[in-house]
């Protein structure tokens, strides 16, 4: 499995290591994507992931062979946790493997950019003041995804 | 029997996380359902169900609303997804 979906925090280097481990290849890119501090809505205390059990994984799983197809990767590990997540918490992390940069660095990409609208997660942050709010999905968001539909990256 | 299952700020709309609905001849398609559930729930299930960027899918598959339903159907109403 290259999918890892789970409530419990993670280690990085752990989930690289496994991703070496499982495949060789001459490029590796990895994203980390961390809780921010402060949104347009003001300084974040804290999230809340809300998912689709089932379907999220389904979805990772589908978007790995894509990007394995597309890119020619080598390897590939999605990890996302849901439930609450705390600063200085990894959300997510993507690495892919390649036997060159360019399609290492374009299949992360890909990845993490259709993860962001395809993959059931809802995010729900609890701000400093008290407010909790829902994460509004945004309109770049869903371009860059339309752009790698449409090839614009390549 | 249909399950029925809404999430994040929609299930929070209507406090509801899960149903099951009865399958029966007149709910040919999505759109049924969905007109089925309104008028069972009231004005509170259109307003959650009817707002324009509601997301659905059919047996965890993102989907138009004209889709056939059968029978066993998972059926999910959700927000547009924030993930990452």
């Amino acid at each position: 499995m290259s999918v890892l979906v789970q409530e419990a925090p993670f280690s990085v280097d752990q989930q690289q290591s496994l991703l070496l481990a499982s495949t060789g290849g001459a490029g590796l890119v990895t994203f980390t994507g961390y809780l921010r501090d402060f949104s347009a809505q003001g300084a974040i205390e804290a999230l809340e992931l809300e998912h689709y059990p089932g379907m999220t994984e389904r979805v990772l799983e589908e978007l790995g062979a894509a990007a394995v197809n597309r890119f020619a990767l080598r390897g590939w590990r999605i990890v996302h946790r849901y439930g609450r997540i705390e600063q200085q918490d990894p959300i997510v992390w993507v690495g892919v493997f390649a036997d060159h940069r360019h399609e290492a660095f374009a299949g992360c990409q890909f990845i993490m950019d259709t993860l962001k609208t395809k993959a059931p997660f809802w995010k729900k942050e609890f701000m400093r003041d008290g407010r909790v709010i829902w994460v509004q999905a945004k309109l770049e968001d869903t371009e860059r995804e339309h752009a790698w539909q449409e090839g614009v990256y390549e | 029997m249909l399950t029925v299952r809404f999430f994040s700020l929609i299930r929070e709309a209507l406090n509801c996380e899960e149903l099951q609905v009865e399958h029966h001849a007149s709910l040919l398609t999505l759109d049924d359902l969905k007109d089925n559930l309104v008028e069972s729930g009231g004005e509170q299930w259109r307003e959650a169900l009817y707002q324009p960027n509601v997301v659905h899918a059919l047996n965890q598959r993102v989907v138009n609303t004209d889709h056939e339903l059968k029978d066993g159907d998972e059926v999910a109403f959700f927000p547009p997804m924030t993930g990452g």
